[in-house]
């Protein structure tokens, strides 16, 4: 049992970290770094442009892309170097949020079913960031329950034609492509009628409209498509087979190893370390401390569970399902971790924004964290996933299964 | 980064296990929950010829000088078995208190009776309501006699000999408590078992008068030695706690499946299937902790003290959780004598207290991080 690199492991380590220490845009590094949930992420620059000039010149040097094929714009390099990569590019790997989608979704999808003609042309300014991909699945009607959708696609000559709407689209308002997940038929039961496809998001018909979140701000769209004509030759998978194409993607963005999942933990522990309550220092506190304690060893939990994912992928191994935890247990974590730092504040918790506190830090959290307990698979999808992949127990009784998509109730009420 | 135990690490676990499920069924647990023997003198003995008591102990104090990765693995299998010995007592902290602080002789003459399973022994720490701290330590040591009381002492009424801590000095520093070895077969020994949560691990009072004892470690070094011997059996019993977290957890699943109810299997509705998931997730976090532990413990490494810490909280919470929750996935069912659920809820809520309770590691455990962020 040790930390240490294999030589190999080393030596690319050493070749990562003097190239990022020479390349990386280093005078965005501090405010990278306090980053934390619900807070822009930069305030001195367009963090769209910082983005995408850093993840072109990582393309130039053979840095974009780690674990895709060259050919594609990828280095072929193996899941641990990519951990490795993602340590040492630290705080500069803020940058990648806008691509994660792409990169980890939208590309692997591309990969295992787009023509080969198209791979070439579409991958590579995906891998160098010069174009932006988003993902269209989730619905008004179809959220934890996907294959519940009802944006129409009907077949007309060479294209196919896409009417409905799509919700919860990070970063389509910025996106050049989509790859959208549609229905084809609604006479056969839900997971049986979809198709996949992937998109210019210029096209004629395609509107992004922000949505205004719960916290005040605007990080997803909802998009409406309005008599939107895709040629067939942009279909992925077969007819009627959306389903399983779509599997293909929603596995790719769980089986991102070794990305940090923010618990708010680092955050706090700082703040009670200098915080002064009424009777005193908080970390003299033996409340704050007990509270403080549950929450430090959760996080060094995710900590090694992920250091034990990275550990199988080092040695070859495909890493267990450990590593599903991640989500669930940071996303409720971080709700009451900023809920907790605001108590501490007394009434003037109350204050937000750059009046307050830390100029609102846990207060942005706070409003941003019901979000992610929500976002990528609910916690009770989460759980879901746990008690049947993992613990072995049935699956959820589905009264739907067998019924035409069409006959299937549309209203709870009335 | 090899954050795993090798493949001869995971060969003795799997070793152990096999033994264990034979040696070790509910129904030899049993035998002692029903208070029909003291603990099992059988197991023990095959514990011994397995060489799991001695696995940590250098070869030239009779053990197999296997080392602490080891015995992390085979405390994982005793805490899934629920076995009924006084292993954590003698192999954790006897042991390891011997191994820290004894003289060439006292390692000699004790060490070796241990791996061969002739000693059993403990660590006589209490004196009733309190956690670990010198100001709770009032036995006192004087011209090599022992005056006073502890309780609880785990395993001691089957105990052939403690390590005691004792009250030198009165300046109010750390520097008051030093250790004595007794042997518990001489005199001035009192011994008085206690009813206790847990059965199938012993609690008893021992009482020392005028009790001749042999310093162990140096006059005055005793505290310091007692926090690095709790150190390193927490890290230990967290691995107890790990196993013991997992077969509530698997108990529960299968009792998830088999069940009918409202004509289905009660694994099937969420409310049931979410209680497990969330048992799965403790169970993970505290193993993943426990590793970290493992790894410090094993290298010496100066992590050691707050990655104790955190392996203690998160395998306590994570045992408590599962076996109480493994109750009610049982239903009706879980709160009968008959079925094995109480067997692991006693366990788990005896071992939360064992080294100090929640409450002080959490404590400790912020203290330990301060101090490595100040350093």
């Amino acid at each position: 049992m040790n930390f240490d690199d294999t030589p190999q492991e080393a030596e690319f380590r050493a070749t990562a970290r003097a190239w990022i220490g020479a390349n990386a845009p280093g005078q965005y590094e501090d405010e990278l770094r306090k980053s934390s949930l619900g807070r822009t992420v930069l305030k001195s620059a367009n963090i769209l442009e910082v983005a995408k000039a850093w993840q072109k010149k990582k393309a130039d040097a053979g840095w974009a892309c780690l674990h895709w094929p060259k050919e594609y714009g990828g280095r072929g390099s193996t899941p641990i170097e990519r951990v490795i990569w993602q340590q040492e590019e630290g705080p500069f790997g803020q940058l990648s949020r806008m691509f994660i989608i792409g990169h980890g979704m939208c590309g692997p999808t591309m990969m295992a079913f787009a023509r080969e003609e198209h791979k070439r042309s579409y991958l590579p300014p995906l891998a160098s960031g010069e174009k932006i991909w988003c993902q269209l699945f989730s619905e008004p009607a179809g959220g934890s329950d996907v294959a519940g959708l009802r944006t129409r696609a009907e077949r007309d000559g060479d294209d196919w034609v896409i009417n409905g709407q799509k919700i919860w689209t990070s970063g389509a308002h910025y996106s050049d492509y989509g790859i959208l997940l549609t229905r084809t038929d609604p006479t056969v039961p839900k997971h049986k009628g979809l198709t996949m496809f992937f998109l210019d998001m210029k096209s004629p018909g395609v509107e992004v409209r922000p949505i205004k979140q719960a916290s005040g701000a605007s990080d997803f769209n909802e998009v409406y498509f309005t008599n939107v004509r895709i040629p067939d030759h942009q279909r992925l998978g077969e007819v009627g087979d959306g389903w399983n194409v779509s599997l293909t993607t929603l596995m790719n963005e769980r089986s991102a190893i070794g990305a940090a999942v923010s618990t708010g933990f680092p955050e706090l522990f700082e703040y009670c370390s200098s915080l002064m309550l009424d009777d005193g220092p908080a970390i003299e506190d033996r409340a704050v401390r007990s509270k403080l304690a549950n929450w430090a060893v959760k996080a060094s939990g995710l900590k090694y569970t992920s250091m034990r994912a990275i550990s199988s992928l080092s040695k070859g191994e495909r890493p267990g399902p450990e590593n599903s935890i991640g989500k669930l247990v940071a996303g409720s974590m971080i709700q009451d971790v900023a809920t907790y730092a605001l108590d501490l504040q007394g009434a003037s918790g109350v204050v937000s924004g750059e009046d307050a506190e830390l100029a609102g830090r846990f207060q942005a959290m706070l409003l941003r964290a019901p979000g992610t307990r929500v976002e990528g698979g609910t916690d009770e999808i989460m759980r879901n996933i746990i008690a049947e992949r993992v613990l072995g127990l049935p699956g959820d009784i589905r009264v739907d299964k067998d019924v035409p998509f069409s006959k299937i109730p549309t209203k709870g009420r009335g | 980064m090899n954050f795993d135990f090798s493949d001869d690490q995971k060969q003795l676990r799997d070793q152990a296990r096999k033994f264990l499920t034979e040696k070790c069924s509910p129904k030899a647990v049993r035998i002692v929950l029903d208070g029909k023997a003291p603990y099992d003198k059988e197991l023990w003995k095959g514990l011994a010829e397995m060489g799991f008591l001695g696995v940590a102990i250098p070869e030239e104090f009779g053990g197999a000088g296997a080392g602490h990765l080891e015995l992390c693995v085979i405390a994982e299998e005793m805490g899934r078995a629920n076995a009924p010995v006084p292993f954590s007592s003698t192999v954790y902290l006897a042991a390891e208190a011997l191994l820290i602080a004894g003289s060439d002789a006292q390692k000699k003459k004790w060490l070796p009776t241990i791996a061969s399973g002739e000693a059993i022994g403990t660590l006589a720490l209490f004196e009733g309501k309190g956690n670990p701290a010198p100001k709770n330590v009032r036995l006192t040591a004087a011209n090599g006699v022992l005056n006073g009381v502890k309780r609880p002492v785990a395993d001691g009424a089957i105990a052939d000999f403690a390590v005691v801590a004792a009250r030198t000095g009165s300046s109010g520093r750390d520097g008051d408590i030093s250790l004595f070895l007794v042997d518990l077969k001489g005199g001035g020994v009192e011994v008085k078992s206690l009813t206790n949560l847990d059965p199938t691990r012993g609690q008893a009072e021992i009482s020392f008068r005028d009790c001749k004892a042999e310093p162990l470690g140096g006059a005055g070094e005793g505290w310091s030695i007692l926090c690095q011997v709790l150190d390193r059996a927490a890290v230990l019993c967290a691995f107890e706690q790990v196993g013991g977290s997992d077969r509530a957890l698997e108990m529960g699943r299968d009792y998830a499946l088999d069940r009918i109810a409202f004509g289905r299997q009660i694994g099937s509705f969420q409310a049931v299937k979410h209680m497990l998931a969330d048992m799965y997730v403790s169970a993970t976090l505290a193993r993943s902790n426990s590793y970290y532990g493992a790894w410090a413990l094993s290298t010496n490494a100066a992590e050691l003290p707050e990655a104790a810490a955190a392996a203690r909280i998160s395998a306590t919470q994570a045992f408590q959780h599962c076996a109480k929750n493994n109750i009610q996935v049982h239903g009706g069912m879980g709160f009968t004598w008959e079925f094995d659920c109480h067997m692991y809820y006693r366990r788990a809520n005896a071992m939360a207290l064992g080294l100090g309770s929640l409450s002080y590691w959490e404590d400790q455990l912020i203290d330990r991080m301060r101090k490595k962020n100040a350093a």
